[in-house]
């Protein structure tokens, strides 16, 4: 085949100096972008810390950070966070509970017992699951675990602690499972294989060599969880009520951090108030939970990874 | 005899198979609890909320007196505006984000610092991001409560989901194919764009629509920035209020009769097959484009 | 003693033993060099990995680099169209020159070099894309646009990898679908479409079977006639059978380079002779 062109000569006649500019320009843009995830941070931070000032001026940080009573429509109003927190707690130890079993043990059957057609099924299942929006879960709460909860323990409240306690834990469980899971796979079957080797059966290998493997993924999963559960809203918004209070009981009514910003701001609060900067008071608090339960995973991760 | 005795090892087989074989029925159940919660819930919607799914649910505004005549309309409508601020603004941020990440950062603390950031930004709760969206969107920037102002605090919200699915797309295009465009002479930014964004494109877009799926059926922003729920019409830009569906669906079940709370399953029944959709397409894209290099 | 230091000392000694064995130069032809390099040193941050090394490299030969592992072989054919600096700690010193320029000289751009100095890789790497867009790539991303002229390269660079016979009405089907042995044949075309002058060759065919090899090898005799290729090999018997100049490297240096002839039938260094003939290595 003769050929009646030349590639090297067209390419020399292409060559511009457009492109060369677009490739010094394009680094610059792609940066400029990424910043703004950090201008994100830096304005939930300056906004809560700003509007939290403000409070701080009206409210005694002493009181905000020592009380127990939050009663911010009353007319001798307290702000003692200590009552949301603890409605917060609640909620998360109960969550806590019952997720982590049931999260690990689906983590356990996944990664060790299970064959690759059920993986493939039970998988997608966890992620829908993980899908499923808050407010649906809330509906769930309120509709079908509280009226079973109250039909065989009559001590519960129509609102309560224990069934968002429980759907929270419900919502966290594909977390759990799949970040858990993530971590036993990833040690590698020559270490099993020691154990098999002499004899061992598979819960003795699972609990002796594959889940002390791979116990940071393990705890970074939870930490993780525990910190999606102190933020969770919806559900607890809808079925735990909104009555702060400073205690451990989890069949009577009660208040989280974030119900409480839920109440306030889907009522016609007036900007300007008390109550109105109470808000980003609290929201700083949450944030600051949720900040150091995600340092916490972090860190357990780096501390510990595992280098097989 | 040895050191051990054969008979005691012996004896004490039968217990640890009998352990061994239990563990594995708890395990399993533990496993089930997941399917057993999901059929719970999809029967209870269902259960409540079928008797209400007519076709003039879809197409009627929200009524907060007849629950015979209140309708989804609104709420379906305005879910699709905000869906039309939320995602081509997290696209574009996240996608970048991800790019620069993989294939222009320099290895150093710079880098380190934006990772980290991202994933505590994944971990605020998306009520604190709702407070963001209220103090800079509405009240700073003075957008009200309009789609655009709810539209970019949902975006800043599913920023790092996207980002980290797009930076996983993009590290599985093995570095020989990068090299290939760069030894025949192609730049920088001609590889970047030509080849390894078109490979990564079934990740990033998975990455895309389940985070979309996420703000669709997220809630607590959208009351803190305070979408209202009683609007009689839809909005005609993005500087107009409107509704959403999760919104509506709150505001039902908040509602003390309990027709609304059966009217707020339909809605979730709504929604959840919205959602069903969209991982479906996930699903299908992952499953179809899933590349062995 | 510090590392520097060290460094130095080693540096004269192994220069020494260059310059004894006379390695580095053919003097018994007068085509043009295509390359030569001229005192080239590298590391890779601390590590020396390439030390004074001058080899010239003549028009329409293949020139075959052989040398046990991380003898440095990989690391000087990815310096001569720079990709070596892919890797952020790698640093130079010394000229190569392409064609009377330095490669390194500021106006004689990276993209600029690679578009005349073509390589071919370790393992097959096509792109996630047909047949056709992979041939077609290179003369799109240096602008050749018109359909009727790509239509012409690709026909005509899969011709000169011979394989356009078997891949003719495939065209528009994914390079993923093509047997190792087809995908490096459409990696080579893909290094043709652009007409550079050189080939560098990383291992073309250790990730090939024996006859997938040969067809290559074929293709590497048949293309010498208008092109210059430099190949890197692991595999003494290839260079062998196709090269006309074989360097042999070694623990980063140069130990001998000249006629394939030389080298496997009567090498000067002692060391050559015990590689080609499968002491070590």
């Amino acid at each position: 085949m003769t050929k009646n062109y030349n590639v090297q000569e067209m390419i020399d006649k292409n060559k511009s100096n457009s492109s060369n500019t677009i490739e010094k320009l394009i680094p610059t843009i792609l940066f400029l972008i990424t910043s703004i995830s950090i201008l994100a941070t830096i304005a939930i931070l300056y906004i809560l810390a700003s509007e939290s000032i403000e409070f701080f001026r009206r409210i005694p940080f002493i009181d905000f950070i020592t009380g127990t009573d939050w009663r911010p429509y009353s007319g001798d109003a307290q702000y003692g966070i200590w009552a949301l927190i603890s409605g917060t707690f609640r909620i998360v130890i109960i969550a806590a509970i019952f997720a982590m079993p049931i999260g690990l043990g689906a983590a356990i059957y996944l990664s060790e017992y299970s064959s690759d057609t059920i993986r493939r099924i039970i998988k997608p299942i966890l992620e829908v699951l993980a899908g499923v929006p808050t407010v649906v879960y809330g509906y769930f709460a309120i509709n079908f675990v509280t009226p079973i909860l109250r039909s065989i323990w009559s001590e519960v409240d129509l609102f309560n602690a224990i069934s968002p306690g429980i759907v929270v834990g419900i919502m966290i469980i594909p977390m759990i499972a799949s970040l858990s899971e993530d971590a036993m796979s990833s040690v590698p079957r020559a270490m099993r294989e020691g154990s098999y080797g002499m004899g061992a059966t598979k819960i003795e290998t699972t609990f002796k060599v594959v889940i002390p493997a791979a116990i940071s993924g393990i705890m970074a999963s939870f930490v993780l969880a525990i910190s999606r559960a102190i933020g969770e809203t919806m559900i607890v918004s809808i079925a735990a009520g909104s009555n702060p209070n400073f205690s451990l009981d989890i069949t009577s009514t009660l208040q989280t951090m974030t119900a409480f910003i839920v109440q306030i701001t889907s009522g016609d609060t007036a900007f300007g108030t008390d109550i109105y900067y109470s808000l980003y008071a609290v929201g700083l608090t949450l944030f600051f939970f949720t900040f150091l339960m995600n340092m916490i995973s972090i860190w357990i991760s780096k501390r510990f990874r595992e280098e097989y | 005899m040895g050191l051990i005795d054969k008979k005691i090892i012996d004896n004490k087989r039968t217990s640890r198979l009998f352990w061994n074989n239990t563990a594995m029925v708890v395990f399993f159940l533990c496993t089930l609890v997941g399917l057993l919660v999901l059929a719970m819930l999809i029967y209870d919607t269902l259960n409540d909320g079928l008797r209400f799914l007519r076709w003039d649910f879809i197409t009627n505004f929200a009524s907060a007196r007849n629950v015979e005549v209140s309708g989804f309309y609104g709420a379906i409508i305005g879910s699709l505006w905000l869906m039309l601020v939320t995602a081509p603004v997290a696209i574009i941020l996240s996608v970048s984000t991800a790019l620069y990440l993989e294939e222009y950062a320099r290895k150093g603390r710079v880098t380190d610092f934006i990772k980290i950031n991202i994933s505590n930004l994944a971990g605020v709760p998306s009520v604190v991001f709702g407070l963001l969206g209220l103090g800079l969107f509405v009240r700073a920037m003075s957008m009200g409560n309009s789609v655009l102002a709810a539209g970019l605090t949902l975006a800043l919200m599913i920023l790092p989901v996207i980002a980290v699915a797009s930076q996983e797309a993009i590290r599985a295009v093995p570095s020989s194919v990068r090299e290939a465009s760069i030894g025949m002479g192609a730049t920088k930014w001609q590889t970047v764009s030509r080849i390894v964004l078109p490979a990564a494109i079934p990740g990033i877009i998975t990455g895309i629509i389940l985070a979309l799926s996420r703000a669709i059926g997220e809630t607590a922003p959208l009351v803190v920035i305070g979408v209202p729920t009683t609007l009689l019409r839809t909005p005609s830009s993005v500087m107009d209020p409107f509704q959403a569906m999760p919104m509506q669906i709150y505001s039902w079940v908040k509602m003390p009769q309990h027709d609304f709370s059966d009217l707020a399953a339909t809605g979730i029944i709504v929604l959840l097959a919205i959602l069903l959709a969209m991982n479906s397409v996930a699903i299908f894209i992952r499953n179809k484009f899933s590349r062995k290099y | 003693m510090t590392p520097d230091t060290k460094i130095e000392t080693k540096n004269i000694k192994k220069q020494n033993i260059v310059s004894s064995t006379d390695a580095g130069t053919l003097s018994n032809d007068n085509r043009k060099n295509v390359f030569s390099s001229k005192n080239f040193n590298l590391w890779y941050g601390d590590n020396h990995a390439l030390q004074d090394i001058n080899l010239d490299f003549k028009e329409n030969d293949i020139s075959a680099i052989i040398g046990p592992s991380g003898c440095g072989k990989s690391t000087f054919v990815k310096s001569l169209n720079r990709m070596v600096e892919l890797v952020p700690i790698v640093r130079t010193e010394g000229q190569i020159i392409y064609k009377d320029r330095d490669i390194f000289e500021k106006s004689f751009t990276k993209e600029e070099l690679r578009t005349k100095v073509g390589m071919v890789f370790q393992k097959p790497n096509p792109f996630p894309k047909s047949i056709y867009d992979n041939v077609a790539y290179g003369p799109r991303v240096h602008g050749i646009k018109k359909k009727k002229i790509l239509d012409e390269v690709v026909e005509s660079s899969l011709r000169d990898a011979a394989i356009w016979d078997e891949l003719k009405d495939r065209l528009h089907e994914n390079a993923y679908g093509l047997s190792g042995g087809q995908q490096q044949r459409v990696c080579i075309a893909r290094a043709l479409a652009i007409e550079p002058d050189v080939i560098l060759m990383d291992e073309p065919t250790s990730a090939l079977d024996p006859i997938s090899t040969i067809k290559v090898e074929d293709l590497m005799k048949e293309l010498k006639k208008n092109y210059s290729i430099i190949v890197v090999t692991h595999n003494m018997q290839q260079a062998a059978r196709v090269s006309d100049t074989t360097a042999f490297f070694y623990e980063g240096y140069v130990v001998e380079h000249d006629d394939t002839n030389v080298i496997f039938e009567n090498p000067n260094d002692k060391r050559t002779e015990d590689y080609v003939s499968g002491r070590f290595g």
